[in-house]
């Protein structure tokens, strides 16, 4: 085990991958020679070589779907979009070409490619810069969609990742990257996608948190413990597929939840959490199913109302109190 | 029958083709088109070659009569194929779209006799079936692809517009518009990733050409130096909008020039200017020299089967068909008595015979059962799909 | 001709039944077999079916009315049919509606067609609903309730706008088990009324129930001359026979034993060994009727009063058949779901406080038994056995007799027959 910074973590399971498959390169902006805007991929152009580590012009879409293409042909692209945000110029070949080729050519095509990058807000950026993607990704069958809390996670769910035959949207923390945690070094160190992480183990109420909520609602189990509760926290790591399981099964010991999310609130990770686990465990249910998400609103710029946008600890610890009938 | 074609008509020997070709790897002069830059009003380049109909025999080329009857089928079989699924389209066997290819079957004919099938690779948009049939995909897979049965290319997930075949690198069959041009860049990146000989043929309409994907990609060719050959097959209508009512620059290969690529004009309406531009820009390609080549063709049948056409007169279209590829090649054979009246019977026969076959498979193909929903979304065989 | 529909006689006390709810309406085609109303009789609230086609044309009284056995309900024919003649054809007659009883309570309005919920008299519990009238609880709530017996409509709501939530529930689950120490089925009163400054009364107007249990066992106490003997078992063999038999039960999934269905067993034994118990002061001048089937009643507490259901031919059954019975007919009784044939034709009854902690009590002779057996809470008790003081197991049981059937020699040996059955259970198996 050794101590690394999220960059770090992501940063050695990419090297790791590549020292492993010479299929694995890692293509985006700024990744080369100016060793990543967010300096993950540091060091990655000196040890690989230009062939493996392209940098790009700002056309998103342009080498999204060279990825897509060198996927199909048999290597396994990793694409590092500089944030997610910009994804969306790029929008149809992850949702119509990584998404679907499987699909249309009747299983003939893999699409062993990785989307990576930070996600979701990271401060005072306003719009179009602070926004959450899980959501919207996980609605489309054909993708997987990973939001790991912490190095280790990190670096277990990205070499799974890259290992995987389809194509893999994982998301990253602008404000995490320099986020210490202990992280194995085991050379086959994989976390399998699809398996949740209970993080505290409680009795009255569970809160399922991925990425930067998490700590939110580490938190607030912290609280809610000085006010008698005991709080259940689960990590879902992966969004799709979700390991809804493992949800269920800890809503049946707690019989409530509250799902914190920082997508924008309709139609969102949080919403789905709370139609399966009604369609699952209705009966175990002793309070509506509770979400705590961003606002409804795109992000504001200004540093009162961007904070008041996020989901907050106070939020996760009032809405726990609700379904504990505790106000 | 498209196999065949393909060992037959297959490219002369190496020697040949450098010295036929007389392209080499360095400049794009030596070529054997025409240069044309004496007609360009502008006069910002007069690099781009053009290969007009007419200009070239298939002796010049190194191909027998017996290839050249081999590429007349293999259009044939084509345009059989296409008027056969109209047909079924009307008796409501085929749902959903369905784009034709007919009148354009010389570019893919073309193109297919000037690569290497197997080493090279292709992707097109959604008129996909004439190129299919041409790298040999079976008329039964394609015909029960549109029908929508088990027995199809994709086992009736993909339709007619996306057809794919993988021993073939036939990489699809795409019906965003554009949304196929960048993947098309990223085949050509692992050929020459994995070093491995291929060059990858983008196919493309001329209104992609106004996709910004269009432009990213032809920018990232050039920067990558990918072997890749970016056709345009300009049929002078984007769906219902003539190419001049869409596009301020309509001489499409001209925007090569942008991007420091090479690039040519040729006759989509003769195979033998198809084959030999193709030709060229191919030796270019596996030199990882990306190149645009427009190729000026016409679609005899509206965008879709619900398109009346009603964009382009009665006298337009008479007069387009008389160039028609099919009929021109057989004007061609016949003058130089390559093939009898009686081989064209037999040809015209033997297709005919095999695309009822293809329907008679059609029809007799099963609906993929309802379990397959849930196959090939993931290559993870137990993936926790919400089912009903 | 129209043809009216009457009060039925639904059991074998009812003497006037309420109409708590009409399920079809006035112009409604009705065929035989149709369930037209709800009707609480002294036992049970009864379904009220009709036997002929027709037409509802009228319906006579409105829900909540009392009405005696006979009188008119509502009438049926064809469409149009002058019914004038027949309805004055009632008035006046004994099975006029009774008005009386009709004017002791606000009338509700007829109902809607819906079902309605019983007329809101004295006789319900305390019912908590919202605003809107919608029970409102959290599925967990719900199946909590449903897995331990308790009725959501008597438990109070402390979630948002009463919603009942798994903490309510759990609450009425302690109330109805017993703490440790105390004997199943006691509900210790949790909540006190508010008492206002002045001196109050109110008026609460008496249930069905509560009327006949008042006449009969007034009836019993005061025409048959009781006597009482009373007196105190071993039980330790019995609670360890009833140990091993659900240990086994448990293993095997079968059914669990009470205490109590050990005294239903060794009663109905008893009732074989002394016919002269296992008799009714005859209605028939001069008579007394000893039976020749040993049909042994378990009082049974329901919300504001008390049923009587009949394990039939006791003798005969083993005790898990005669644990199941008395399960499902308390399950009945306390839903109000008993019907006649489950109460009538005891020749026996029994009545069991132990569950309250109570160590014996003289109970009234459920008529027209001879005899009724009381039965206490199970004592931990130092006893004296081969001259040591050793913990030992006690319970009292009080026979309370009609002499006019009964003299105390016969119910001194039927009693110490009942008591040598439940000292040595394996006598029960002979």
């Amino acid at each position: 085990m050794a101590v690394l910074q999220l960059r770090e973590a992501i940063r050695a399971a990419m090297v790791e991958e590549m020292e492993r498959d010479a299929g694995v390169f890692l293509i985006g902006e700024e990744v080369a020679e100016y060793n990543g805007a967010y300096k993950v991929s540091e060091g990655m152009l000196d040890r690989f070589g230009a062939d493996r580590v392209l940098d790009t012009p700002i056309s998103e879409s342009g080498f999204s779907g060279l990825g897509v293409g060198a996927a199909m042909a048999g290597l396994r692209p990793i694409v590092e979009f500089m944030t997610f945000n910009f994804s969306f110029v790029a929008f149809d070949q992850l949702v119509n070409n990584a998404a679907k080729i499987r699909y249309m050519s009747g299983g003939q095509f893999s699409m062993p490619i990785v989307f990576r990058g930070p996600n979701g807000a990271a401060g005072q950026l306003a719009a179009t810069h602070n926004t959450a993607v899980e959501s919207l990704y996980s609605y489309f069958p054909g993708l997987k969609v990973v939001a790991p809390s912490n190095p280790d996670d990190a670096k277990g769910l990205l070499k799974s990742a890259i290992r995987d035959d389809d194509p893999v949207i994982f998301l990253e923390s602008e404000s995490m990257y320099g986020l210490k945690g202990e992280v194995s070094d085991a050379r086959d160190y994989m976390i399998p996608l699809g398996k949740a992480r209970i993080a505290r183990e409680g009795a009255d109420v569970t809160i399922v948190a991925h990425q930067k909520s998490y700590w939110r609602a580490m938190e607030a189990a912290d609280r809610l413990a000085e006010a008698g509760y005991d709080a259940e926290v689960v990590d879902p790591r992966t969004i799709r597929p979700l390991d809804i399981e493992t949800i269920a099964a800890s809503v049946k010991k707690t019989n409530r939840l509250v799902v914190v999310d920082e997508s924008n609130p309709f139609a969102s990770f949080s919403s789905e959490v709370a139609c399966q686990i009604q369609e699952r465990a209705f009966d175990w249910l002793d309070a509506p199913v509770m979400r705590v998400t961003a606002k409804d609103v795109p992000a504001p710029y200004a540093k009162n109302l961007i904070e008041y946008y996020m989901p907050r600890t106070e939020e996760i610890v009032a809405a726990a109190k609700q379904v504990l009938y505790a106000n | 029958m498209a196999g065949e074609t393909r060992k037959k008509a297959g490219k002369p020997s190496a020697d040949g083709e450098a010295e036929g070709n007389g392209v080499s790897a360095a400049s794009w002069n030596g070529h054997s088109g025409v240069p044309v830059g004496d007609e360009v009003a502008s006069g910002l380049d007069e690099s781009f070659i053009y290969y007009p109909p007419g200009a070239y025999t298939h002796e010049e080329l190194g191909f027998s009569g017996d290839q050249v009857l081999d590429m007349y089928r293999n259009m044939l079989l084509q345009r059989r194929f296409e008027e056969r699924a109209a047909q079924m389209y009307g008796k409501q066997k085929i749902g959903g779209f369905l784009h034709l290819y007919i009148g354009q079957e010389a570019v893919s004919t073309g193109s297919a006799c000037a690569m290497e099938i197997g080493k090279d690779s292709v992707i097109t948009a959604y008129r996909d079936h004439g190129l299919g049939l041409a790298l040999g995909m079976t008329p039964n897979e394609c015909m029960a692809e549109l029908f929508g049965k088990v027995g199809g290319s994709s086992r009736g997930k993909g339709g007619s517009m996306h057809y794919f075949k993988k021993e073939l690198n036939f990489y699809g069959g795409h019906g965003i518009v554009g949304g196929h041009i960048a993947v098309g860049a990223g085949i050509a990146f692992a050929h020459k990733y994995k070093g491995d000989g291929g060059v990858c043929l983008t196919y493309l309409g001329d209104g992609a050409v106004g996709q910004g994907s269009f432009h990213e990609t032809m920018n990232l060719a050039a920067l990558y130096e990918t072997p890749c050959v970016f056709v345009i097959e300009n049929n002078e209508y984007a769906m219902g909008t003539a190419t001049h009512r869409a596009f301020a620059q309509t001489d499409f290969h001209r925007y090569a020039h942008s991007y420091g690529m090479i690039s040519s004009l040729a006759s989509g309406m003769d195979i033998f200017s198809v084959y030999k531009a193709m030709s060229d820009h191919i030796a270019q390609a596996r030199n990882n020299r990306p190149s645009i080549l427009e190729v000026r063709t016409y679609r005899y049948r509206g965008h879709s089967m619900s398109d009346p056409a009603n964009y382009r007169t009665r006298e337009e279209l008479d007069a387009r068909k008389e160039e028609d590829p099919i009929i021109r090649l057989k004007g061609y054979m016949l003058e130089r008595e390559l093939s009898s009246n009686e081989e064209f019977d037999a040809a015209d026969d033997e297709v005919k015979r095999i695309v009822m076959d293809a329907v008679a498979f059609s029809e007799a193909s099963d609906a993929p059962p309802i379990r397959e929903i849930y196959e090939h979304v993931y290559s993870q065989a137990d993936y926790p799909f919400l089912t009903d | 001709m129209p043809i009216p529909v009457e009060m039925p006689k639904m059991s074998d006390t009812m003497e006037e039944g309420v109409l708590v709810a009409w399920l079809a309406e006035e112009g409604d085609a009705v065929s035989s077999g149709d369930i037209i109303a709800q009707v609480e009789t002294d036992k049970a609230t009864m379904d009220l079916e009709v036997y002929d086609d027709g037409v509802l044309l009228k319906k006579v009284i409105p829900a909540g009315a009392a009405v005696p056995i006979g009188g008119l309900i509502a009438v049926l024919g064809k469409a149009g049919e002058d019914i004038s003649v027949l309805l004055a054809g009632y008035d006046g007659a004994a099975g006029a509606p009774a008005e009386a009883s009709t004017s002791e309570a606000p009338v509700p309005p007829a109902g809607d067609g819906a079902v309605q919920p019983a007329a809101p008299d004295a006789e319900s519990d305390t019912t908590f609903a919202g605003d809107d009238g919608r029970l409102k609880s959290s599925p967990l709530a719900r199946r909590l309730a449903d897995e331990h017996g308790i009725v959501l409509q008597q438990v109070a709501g402390s979630g948002p706008e009463g919603r009942i939530v798994k903490r309510d529930v759990e609450a009425a689950i302690r109330r109805h088990t017993p703490a440790p120490g105390v004997s199943s089925g006691y509900r210790m009163p949790t909540t006190m009324i508010e008492m206002p400054a002045e001196d109050v009364s109110e008026a609460v107007r008496l249930s069905q129930m509560r009327k006949t249990i008042a006449r009969r066992l007034s009836e019993s106490k005061f025409t048959s001359p009781h006597f009482y003997l009373t007196v105190d078992v071993d039980v330790e063999r019995a609670v360890a026979a009833r140990a091993r038999i659900n240990k086994q039960a448990e293993a095997a999934g079968g059914v669990k034993i009470s205490f109590n269905d050990f005294v239903t067993k060794a009663c109905a034994l008893a009732l074989r060994v002394h016919p002269a118990v296992n008799a009714s002061w005859g209605e028939q001048e001069g008579v007394v009727l000893q039976h020749r089937h040993a049909h042994v009643a378990v009082a049974v507490a329901i919300d504001d009063g008390l049923v009587t259901p009949v394990i039939r031919h006791a003798d005969r059954k083993g005790l898990a058949q005669i644990a199941t019975e008395t399960r499902e007919l308390a399950k009945r009784a306390r839903d109000r779901a008993l019907q006649p044939e489950d109460w009538e034709g005891s020749t026996f009854t029994t009545s069991n406080l132990g569950m309250y902690g109570v160590e014996e009590f003289t109970a009234i002779i459920n008529p027209p038994n001879a005899c009724i057996l009381a039965v206490g809470a199970i004592r931990d008790e130092a006893v004296v056995k081969e001259g040591a003081v050793v913990p030992g197991k006690r319970m009292k049981l009080t026979l309370s007799s009609d002499h006019r059937v009964v003299d105390g020699a016969v119910a001194a040996a039927f009693i110490g027959t009942v008591r040598s059955h439940i000292e040595e259970p394996l006598s029960m198996l002979l």
